[in-house]
């Protein structure tokens, strides 16, 4: 569905990735880990078009899309839950979530995914008219969530969905993430939290200072000693 | 029950408060696009001398009363807004300061000495048939024109709080600028969002010089003094807050008439600087602005 190939990303005389390469197949979940710096983010806004490529290529469903700008790459169906969460604070609920559905793709589909959103999310329903910006961190999550199914996304790259919140929200939001998968939404996870996201994943790659290091199936990463070693300080 | 006195304090206020509005509706382009774009329209008031030629011109020749001239010119700023945004200024968003502001100022500059050329240096009188006609309310006798013109103000200000409270690209523009990384995030375009911005904030502009015509004389000279009010107006309500502008708006109007009531017209300047240098010191943030988090 996505293949990413060779891709290069500088900032100024930074590199950011070296050659990274990595498949993501229809329906599954691939979970990208790696330390903080390790490029996880850039990652995730150069394929979401945030940031663009010095070199390499990325193709989802057979569309060529490196350098595309961001408003195009997800009317495609890349859909996109931010690190930090990126609501819109002062703005409510509800036009955080009509700022989703504003996608030449979703327009027609906005109440139906509103519905959805809401019954996933009974909290964002009672909220509707508050300002995001006085929501906890966890109904937060679950605002960048709806907002992001709002548009009515193929694929969905979380970026550390479970950063800054309590443990029982995480759970939570990680249980989201399996049930959207189960309906068929394919999630690229990345995560600090490892061992977490490996027992999630169908496939997994570990990104290290720019680069993919090691890949394999979540059961096979989390058995690997480097990965135990490094990542669950075993 | 009103001395003479209290009753000439009055219509100075109420003369303050009409005139403030229009420079409340100026600075509110100025305060869109910078709370938006996150740019200083250096040639704001540059803009608003061109609107009152604009209306001087379309007055002169065709008896189109400027009320009304407003909107086709309001229309025509959009346009050009939108278009300079999107052909011009979009690739000087995000680089560093002094380069937009060369930009900037290089339009103003081309601006002013486009009218100068067309229009020459001296004043142009608008001459409306109604200019010395007014209302007489109590105490109070106030200009019709000036009336006339706050009302106009009032009701573009109102269609803009609408457009960006009621419609989803209002709130697009609005989401723009409350988080730029949260709006890419989403899929909005945020180049064409800038560009709407900017065509409005040059509508405003627009319609604010429309209605300047009405009281007072066009200029070119007035353009950089309009600037510098226009900034005024928008650091004194608090950057990026439309509520504030209009609301600076309205004091430097009042302490503007009060200025040339109680010492010389001329002085009026320095009231609407001591404001500045008050709400600088006291309130740093503006009147109605937001902290820095």
């Amino acid at each position: 569905m996505l293949a990413v190939r060779d891709l290069d990303v500088f900032y100024g005389d930074a590199q950011a990735l070296d050659r990274v390469s990595f498949d993501v197949d229809e329906g599954s979940i691939v979970a990208i880990v790696g330390a903080n710096g390790a490029g996880k983010t850039s990652l995730i806004r150069t394929i979401a078009g945030m940031i663009r490529p010095a070199h390499g290529g990325i193709t989802f469903r057979g569309a060529e899309i490196a350098g595309w700008p961001s408003h195009r790459v997800c009317n495609l169906g890349i859909g996109q839950v931010a690190e930090g969460r990126q609501i819109f604070p002062s703005l409510t609920v509800g036009e955080n979530l009509e700022m989703g559905a504003l996608l030449p793709r979703a327009r027609e589909k906005r109440q139906q995914q509103l519905d959805r959103v809401f019954a996933m999310f009974p909290i964002l329903e009672e909220r509707l008219k508050q300002t995001a910006g006085t929501l906890s961190g966890g109904e937060q999550q679950m605002l960048a969530i709806g907002r992001c199914l709002m548009g009515v996304p193929d694929l969905v790259m979380f970026d550390e969905p479970s950063l800054g919140l309590a443990p029982a929200i995480v759970q939570e939001v990680l249980r989201t993430i399996r049930e959207l998968n189960r309906e068929g939404l394919t999630c690229v996870l990345v995560e600090q939290n490892v061992a977490m996201s490996l027992k999630l994943a169908n496939r997994a790659y570990v990104l290290e200072n720019g680069r993919i290091t090691l890949s394999g199936t979540g059961e096979e990463l989390l058995a690997d000693d480097r990965v135990r070693q490094a990542y669950l300080g075993m | 029950m009103f001395t003479p006195m209290l009753s000439i304090w009055l219509n100075v206020v109420v003369q303050g408060v009409l005139t403030g509005l229009l420079y409340g509706l100026m600075a509110l382009g100025l305060s869109a696009i910078f709370g938006v774009v996150r740019l200083v329209n250096f040639a704001h008031g540059e803009f608003a001398v061109v609107a009152m030629y604009a209306a001087f011109v379309l007055f002169r020749a065709f008896g189109l009363d400027p009320l009304i001239a407003m909107v086709p010119i309001a229309a025509v700023f959009f346009v050009v807004g939108f278009a300079l945004q999107r052909m011009l200024i979009n690739s000087f968003v995000g680089r560093p300061d002094h380069e937009q502001f060369i930009l900037l100022v290089g339009l103003a500059i081309v601006l002013v000495n486009a009218v100068l050329i067309v229009f020459g240096p001296d004043a142009q009188p608008a001459n409306l048939p109604y200019a010395f006609d007014s209302y007489e309310v109590g105490p109070l006798i106030i200009d019709k024109v000036r009336v006339f013109a706050a009302v106009a103000a009032l009701a573009v200000c109102a269609v803009l709080f609408g457009f960006f409270r009621f419609t989803s690209t209002g709130t697009a523009i609005r989401a723009c600028a409350d988080n730029l990384i949260g709006a890419a995030v989403v899929g909005l375009d945020v180049r064409r969002l800038y560009a709407v911005t900017f065509g409005i904030g040059l509508a405003c502009v627009g319609a604010a010089g429309s209605l300047m015509v009405t009281i007072a004389d066009a200029v070119p000279s007035l353009g950089p003094a309009y600037t510098l009010l226009a900034f005024t107006i928008v650091i004194i309500g608090g950057l990026g807050s439309m509520a504030g502008a209009l609301v600076a708006g309205l004091l430097i109007g009042v302490s503007e008439a009060l200025a040339g009531f109680l010492i010389a017209p001329s002085m009026k300047s320095m009231f609407s600087f001591a404001l500045l240098v008050a709400v600088l010191v006291l309130r740093p943030q503006g009147l109605l602005g937001k902290k820095p988090a």
